[in-house]
């Protein structure tokens, strides 16, 4: 593993402002104190990812993961903070050298229905962006996409149908494969097997461990579901309501979590091992990002939460090599 | 005394490309206060059967043959008004998405009144104080007034904890649930999970878990049926289905499972996808996927064969009982 971070996010922060509507500033006029809405999506993450590496991003809805993934990938500009790919800050290049790098991160999405353009053939979807981005020409199109259908296990004579005659599996295959034939380096995965049957998630999941060896990719791995981020990564990252609350080795992490939010999302986790088990509960819900609870955002729902954790937000602590806690049980207590 | 007696079901849909056979001759037995899990991948038919029990099978769907008991009562073909006094009375339903089967337009209480007061007469004063101990039941803090809140003003966990209050009203003797987790995060889905058990164990319900998550039903369930292309291809209990599969495609859906894998490792993956309801192969319907499958996979619908252990399974080459055959060498 190489010293320098293919990408490095620095403090990264994403609020989302609703502005107050038009009713609401004649209401304003009239007295009232409605305010725009802020959601604070993603709050000061600062993540490293080295080449080679697969990065498991887990956390409950309304965390912030897919909004990070899409920071990573390029869809959004954070709105504080500092991007490094390869070292260069991306916000200070030129578009030109902007757009050459965010080439090499591609993201694969949810939900392949969604994201593939229904009155596009296969041939267009995974040949747009190459012929785009001058990778290929237009005469040599058509077999960059056999290449690269292929290389995703599809049979290239699919290639003049339409994403509605595949079946979810495949289109699972078309959406890597979309990602593909720009040759990243680098792939975001946002649930990208959250929606498919157990037997075809084990066939896109080794898909996934063969690219990777095949063209040294690095994955950063968006997912709820703790048990596909143990089996994929090399390191995890534990976000709650906006904020990374832990990070490790994976092996480190499963076998001894820190964080109170890590052990009781792990304890939570069933298993086939565990058999007529009763199953533990974390009371309280999650609350909204709208109104994120003061301090620690964890400490209403936390079993060992002291006053402190209601005043102080914790910072990540480094533990040992790569493990980091934010909990303020690692710096002097709650109390 | 068994709560629920399935036998041979075949529920099909006739529809303009022929005939969709969605459960294809079921057979089962749910016991007072046993747990039972119907897993299954998209298409297998658990839904179906779910639905059948229930009498909510709609046209083009229809059950065409077998018989459904409940408490030893016949229910396959009752009239309409027959099967509403056993729809919630006897066996209740939970649905996946409970924003889908709460009526937006009413509150919780009336929603929940009406449903004790279809079954009993009794003052709309009592009803509403037994809706609201259903309420303080599954865990919702201070019941009495989100009794007058919308379902909207209840997160996805909540929502879920209100239809399960709903279906525990008028004390079923058997819960059908329908994935009633899956769209939900692993910390709501353990305390909805928690609440389910401890419901389950106190009041003696027994429960149909229909889901397609092995790991689900692992904790929760005494027995598994495992259903592919509208049959049941395995049936057992708990431990002997997790850790001596009988049929390959049970063995498959456990390789496939991440968690069972070593990090890193290739999952033993099930090559192909799962066929088409209206395209089933001749046979075995597994065959295309299987690795032991041999000539008479592909000419002959495996029986339902009965295994030492208060085991079923149909396959015409079970991976375990018969070391000799030369297909269970790859173990």
């Amino acid at each position: 593993m190489s010293t320098e971070p293919i990408i490095s996010l620095q403090d990264v922060s994403m609020r989302f402002i609703t502005p107050v509507d038009t009713a609401g500033k004649i209401a304003n006029l009239l007295g009232a104190k409605n305010k725009p809405q802020v959601v604070h999506a993603v709050n000061e993450v600062s993540l490293d990812v080295f080449p080679g590496e697969v990065v498991g991003l887990v956390g409950e809805s309304g965390c912030g993961k897919s909004t990070l993934g899409r920071i990573v990938a390029g869809i959004y500009s954070p709105t504080a903070g500092k991007i490094y790919y390869e070292g260069k800050d991306l916000q200070s290049l030129p578009a030109a050298e902007r757009a050459h790098h965010t080439l090499a991160v591609q993201m694969i999405f949810q939900d392949p229905m969604a994201s593939l353009n229904p009155r596009m053939r296969v041939l267009d979807i995974v040949g747009e962006a190459p012929v785009c981005h001058g990778i290929v020409t237009r005469s040599q199109m058509a077999d960059h996409v056999a290449q690269t259908l292929e290389r995703v296990g599809l049979d290239p004579e699919y290639m003049r149908r339409y994403p509605h005659q595949f079946s979810g599996g495949q289109r699972a295959r078309i959406g890597i494969a979309r990602a593909l034939a720009v040759n990243p380096k680098f792939l975001v995965c946002d649930e990208s097997v959250a929606a498919l049957d157990v037997s075809i998630q084990a066939q896109v999941l080794n898909l996934f461990m063969r690219l990777r060896q095949e063209l040294n990719l690095t994955y950063l791995f968006i997912s709820h579901d703790l048990s596909v981020v143990r089996y994929l990564s090399d390191r995890v990252v534990i976000m709650y309501l906006g904020r990374v609350v832990e990070s490790a080795p994976a092996k480190l992490l499963f076998q001894s979590p820190n964080h109170p939010y890590s052990q009781a999302l792990l304890e939570n986790v069933p298993s086939l091992k565990n058999r007529k088990k009763r199953f533990a509960t974390i009371k309280g819900e999650i609350p909204s990002p709208l109104n994120p609870p003061s301090g620690c955002h964890f400490h209403p729902r936390c079993p060992k939460a002291g006053p402190r954790c209601k005043v102080e937000q914790p910072v990540l602590r480094e533990l040992s090599s790569q493990h980091f806690s934010a909990c303020h049980l690692n710096d002097g207590g709650v109390q | 005394m068994d709560v629920l007696t399935v036998e041979n079901l075949a529920t099909h849909f006739m529809t303009r490309a022929g005939v969709i056979k969605a459960v294809d001759g079921v057979s089962f037995n749910v016991a007072q206060g046993e747990v039972l899990g119907l897993v299954g991948e998209s298409g297998s038919g658990k839904s179906v059967t779910g639905y059948s029990i229930m009498g909510l099978v709609d046209p083009p769907g229809e059950i065409v043959s077998g018989s459904i008991r409940i408490s030893g009562r016949e229910v396959v073909g009752l009239p309409e008004e027959e099967m509403q006094k056993l729809r919630g009375k006897e066996v209740a339903m939970i649905f996946q998405d409970p924003m889908m089967t709460l009526n937006p337009v009413l509150r919780i209480d009336t929603q929940m009144v009406e449903a004790i007061l279809a079954h009993e007469k009794v003052s709309r004063k009592a009803a509403l104080a037994r809706a609201k101990q259903a309420l303080e039941k599954v865990g919702i803090p201070a019941a009495s007034e989100r009794l007058t809140s919308y379902p909207h003003q209840f997160s996805g966990g909540m929502r879920q904890r209100v239809a399960i209050a709903i279906a525990l009203l008028n004390s079923p003797k058997l819960i059908i649930a329908d994935e009633p987790t899956t769209a939900l995060d692993v910390t709501i889905q353990s305390q909805i999970l928690a609440e389910i058990q401890q419901l389950c164990s106190e009041t003696g319900t027994a429960l149909i878990w229909i889901t397609h998550d092995l790991t689900v039903v692992a904790g929760l369930a005494h027995r598994i049926a495992v259903m592919y292309a509208g049959r049941i291809v395995e049936l057992g209990n708990v431990d002997d289905v997790l850790d001596n599969p009988i049929h390959p495609y049970t063995r498959g859906l456990l390789g496939s499972l991440p968690s069972n894998a070593e990090h890193g490792q290739p999952l033993e993956q099930i090559p192909g996808s799962t066929p088409s309801l209206g395209r089933l192969p001749p046979g075995c319907a597994f065959s295309p996927r299987c690795r032991h499958a041999a000539e008479i996979c592909r000419e002959k619908v495996p029986e339902n064969q009965s295994f030492p252990g208060d085991r079923q399974a149909r396959c015409h080459f079970p991976l375990i009982y018969k070391a000799s055959e030369p297909l269970s060498q790859d173990a």
